[in-house]
């Protein structure tokens, strides 16, 4: 085993090993960094890895979230069915806005992503008989519980809760993982570098960059709807366009292009955040600061300087 | 070897706003063989060889690649196809070690394209990266970043890369420009050797690379072909004397 | 009447991805600024609601004008203007100006008094006399905008900065002097049109939202970067708005021409007006 993938594996053996000592808050607190972090790697695939900005993450963060919250709601589907729909819901949306965005670059693809984004947004506000908007819907009881191994799960115990999202954030951390270091991965970073030089090389650019919209969507939607069935809420809120922002902060602050960048970047806003909860209600400000500060004194990030100064191996 | 054609252009023109940079040009390639282009500046060699390899689209004209017409493919088909590109302005992945670079084209031509690496191993890739690095002398930079190489080591990486992609027509923009001349006379042996299993174009300003490794020399003029012969037939050209060599050589 | 107004908001949009080739996502976020200024400065005015909003009228735009000059001082000079890392910085501004709003202005919607409330009578129908002013004024600041832009010096030096920044400098125009002009009359635009719309629509520190949205549409349709574009399309926007929204409640209006918009992007990047950029 390579040394890259004994940093992870014991990454992911820590904080197994957390959920013993924390207390019921922080417990609650990592559970839900976890599930988020999932979303910030899902991020960080089209961002950090292939260059592409997408300011319209939210739309597939929340396609899975409604598409699991949904079904659970209106027919009666039970976690793992949910959570599927949310997955197959992510796949189609973002091959589809994939498709069209990519037609753009650069700043239009910034905007088009933006606009797609603020389109879902609306959406749910208007479709507001079936999504309830901004109030949102809290999702039957029963849709969280389901039998797996002869023993009945419920999704509303914190432990099992806790174990789940590491599962999920294991296996993302996997696939990422898995795309930086297969050849795929290098050309993903190659059309980041310089694109008509990876066309001149032989590869069809835009269904590599499609390739890694879909990725990058699916594993938001994953997250998504992991939100919705964790915490059994869904609402409104989580298609604005704060929630498009949060992923590019948290990979940003971690380290754009490390796999374990998002993670980290994910927990410490989190904590910035929570100690900022103490001066001001106003938690956003804390945001768009440290969005400042980053680009401005520190673009690489937490782990994107640790590579640049001491670990060149990180991936 | 029998005279294949391996590259035909047909009336091809390519006209930027109100400069007709290539005028109707119809040129053939045999396959085998080691073509310079040259020409005095802005004779529309680079726009020429950017037709070629579809980096530019012509306003008119078509081009037949192994008696296929693929006037109309977007560059990356053509290179999976076999026509490389090695860029006159330097344009290696400045942030990427060298062998990443060199393995980028090599995994490109082992897989067709298709960037998820069917088909190819880590180690085929990686095997054929070295390889070109050999060839061009690079294989104990492998680990350097490409950006940190000096100028005439990024060219060799740039013609490393174009080695890797194993093509059946690579088209070499200026490749000697800025090298040293012991350089040169390493780039004269390595073409020498990419000739015998790969059709050569040569854009070259360097009179005695062009006449020591040409088979055959066109001219191009303002965006037509002036002439086009052997070494010594282009030597004793009067017209090319007097629209070039009389000038610069 | 939106048209208007619209069009000054999307003209300081326009003019700074026009010269300065960055998207400043705080657009919306000035707009807000101003608003709440007006209000402040109408609030504080004593005497007769005209005063108010005359000082405002100034007062506003020139705060506005000062905190972008603080901004583009202090953070985009120092990005160098990358369009990647100004959109992200920008993206930070809008959310410290939101928040900053918040709290000291509070959550509350507050009115500022028009300057008069005179009601032009047509012999079918009547109309608000200020609604009248306000597109006479938004008007007349865009044909002195048009004016300095097509006509003055300033304006050919703006041009030629946009056109090709080397060579700008080479030829001994302040680059970034022209910049950080450039981004505070933008600014200042936008906080024109909300001194001009808070009258009508009050102050909120979440309004900047919608107006920024509608700007892009505009920037978008009118051919990224191109001012003559901006205007005809700000006008041909205001106006079906206000079309579109008598078919379809306010949302669904939203959300077609957003997707609409992104598709035009899409199928004409330059943007219908514009020239595809490079």
């Amino acid at each position: 085993m390579s040394r890259a993938v004994l940093l992870h594996v014991g990454v992911i053996a820590l904080l197994f090993a957390l959920q013993f000592v924390l207390s019921d808050y922080h417990h609650l607190t990592l559970t839900r960094v976890m599930i988020l972090s999932v979303y910030a790697i899902g991020f960080n695939v089209l961002f950090g890895y292939t260059g592409l900005l997408s300011l319209g993450h939210a739309l597939f963060f929340a396609t899975g979230l409604y598409a699991a919250g949904l079904s659970a709601t209106y027919w009666g589907f039970t976690a793992p069915t949910a959570f599927a729909a949310g997955i197959a819901a992510g796949l189609a949306v973002s091959l589809l806005i994939g498709a069209v965005a990519l037609r753009t670059t650069g700043v239009a693809f910034m905007i088009v992503t933006l606009m797609f984004a603020q389109a879902g947004h609306l959406a749910t506000l208007y479709f507001g008989d079936i999504t309830r908007g901004d109030e949102g819907i809290v999702l039957p009881e029963a849709s969280r519980k389901f039998a797996m191994l002869g023993a009945t799960v419920d999704l509303a115990d914190a432990g099992l809760r806790f174990n789940l999202a590491l599962v999920l954030l294991a296996v993302t951390i996997g696939v990422s993982l898995l795309i930086v270091k297969r050849p795929i991965g290098r050309v993903l970073i190659a059309i980041r570098e310089n694109e008509p030089r990876t066309l001149m090389l032989g590869f069809d650019s835009f269904r590599t960059k499609l390739f890694a919209v879909v990725v990058s969507g699916t594993i938001s939607a994953a997250a998504g709807a992991a939100t919705a069935l964790a915490f059994g809420y869904v609402g409104s809120t989580f298609a604005s366009i704060q929630y498009s922002i949060y992923p590019l902060l948290w990979t940003l602050l971690g380290g754009a292009a490390t796999v374990l960048g998002p993670v980290l970047g994910t927990l410490v806003m989190f904590h910035l955040v929570d100690l900022a909860s103490g001066y001001t209600t106003a938690s956003l400000l804390v945001v768009g600061v440290v969005l400042v500060l980053l680009v401005l004194f520190f673009p690489k990030g937490i782990l994107g300087t640790v590579r640049a100064r001491w670990l060149p191996w990180l991936p | 070897m029998a005279a294949v054609t391996l590259l035909k252009t047909e009336g091809l023109r390519r006209r930027f706003g109100g400069l007709e940079a290539v005028g109707g040009v119809d040129f053939t390639l045999t396959a085998g063989e080691i073509r310079a282009v040259i020409g005095p500046n802005g004779a529309g060699k680079t726009t020429f060889v950017s037709l070629i390899s579809g980096r530019v689209a012509p306003t008119a004209g078509t081009i037949t690649f192994e008696g296929e017409d693929v006037t109309g493919l977007p560059e990356f088909k053509r290179v999976r196809r076999g026509i490389a590109y090695t860029f006159q302005i330097t344009s290696v992945f400045p942030k990427l070690t060298v062998f990443d670079n060199a393995a980028l084209a090599a995994q490109s031509a082992l897989t067709g394209g298709a960037g998820f690496g069917h088909g190819a191993t880590p180690a085929a890739i990686e095997a054929r990266a070295m390889e070109a690095l050999t060839r061009v002398d690079l294989a104990s930079r492998r680990e350097q970043a490409a950006g940190t190489l000096a100028y005439g080591h990024q060219r060799l990486l740039e013609v490393a890369m174009g080695l890797a992609l194993d093509p059946k027509l690579l088209i070499l923009d200026e490749p000697t420009q800025g090298l040293s001349d012991g350089e040169i006379e390493g780039f004269i042996a390595l073409t020498r050797t990419i000739a015998t299993h790969a059709t050569v174009l040569l854009i070259e300003h360097n009179m005695k690379v062009v006449m020591d490794l040409a088979d055959r020399i066109t001219v191009l003029d303002h965006g037509k072909v002036l002439a086009e012969g052997t070494p010594a037939e282009i030597r004793a050209n009067a017209a090319v004397q007097a629209a070039y060599l009389g000038g610069s050589a | 009447m939106t048209a208007a107004v619209l069009a000054l908001m999307a003209l300081g949009l326009s003019l700074v991805f026009g010269v300065m080739r960055v998207v400043n996502v705080a657009h919306g976020e000035f707009f807000m600024l101003g608003a709440v200024t007006a209000w402040a400065i109408s609030h504080f005015v004593p005497g007769h609601p005209a005063v108010g909003f005359a000082a405002a009228f100034v007062g506003a735009p020139l705060v506005v004008g000062a905190v972008a000059l603080g901004a583009e001082r202090l953070v985009l000079r120092r990005l160098g203007h990358d369009p990647e890392a100004t959109i992200v910085a920008t993206i930070g501004l809008l959310f410290i100006l939101q928040q900053l709003a918040l709290t000291f202005f509070g959550p509350d919607a507050r009115p500022v008094q028009a300057p008069f409330t005179y009601r032009v009578v047509f012999p079918w129908f009547g109309y608000s006399g200020y609604k009248l002013f306000v597109v006479a004024a938004a008007v007349a600041l865009l044909v002195g905008a048009w004016f300095v832009l097509t006509r003055t010096k300033l304006g050919l030096v703006m041009r030629a900065t946009q056109f090709d920044r080397e060579t700008a400098q080479a030829f001994g125009i302040p680059v970034d002097t022209v910049y950080a002009a450039v981004f505070a009359v933008g600014a200042m635009l936008a906080a024109v049109a909300a001194v001009l719309i808070v009258p009508i629509q009050q102050a909120h520190y979440l309004m900047g939202l919608d107006p920024l949205l509608l700007s892009f549409i505009v920037v978008i349709i009118g051919g990224l970067g191109s001012l003559k574009g901006t205007m005809v399309a700000a006008v041909v926007i205001g106006l079906s708005d206000g079309v579109i929204s008598v078919f379809f409640t306010p949302t669904l209006a939203k959300i077609l021409g957003t997707l609409l918009v992104a598709l035009v992007l899409v199928v004409k990047p330059g943007g219908l007006y514009g020239t595809a950029p490079r």
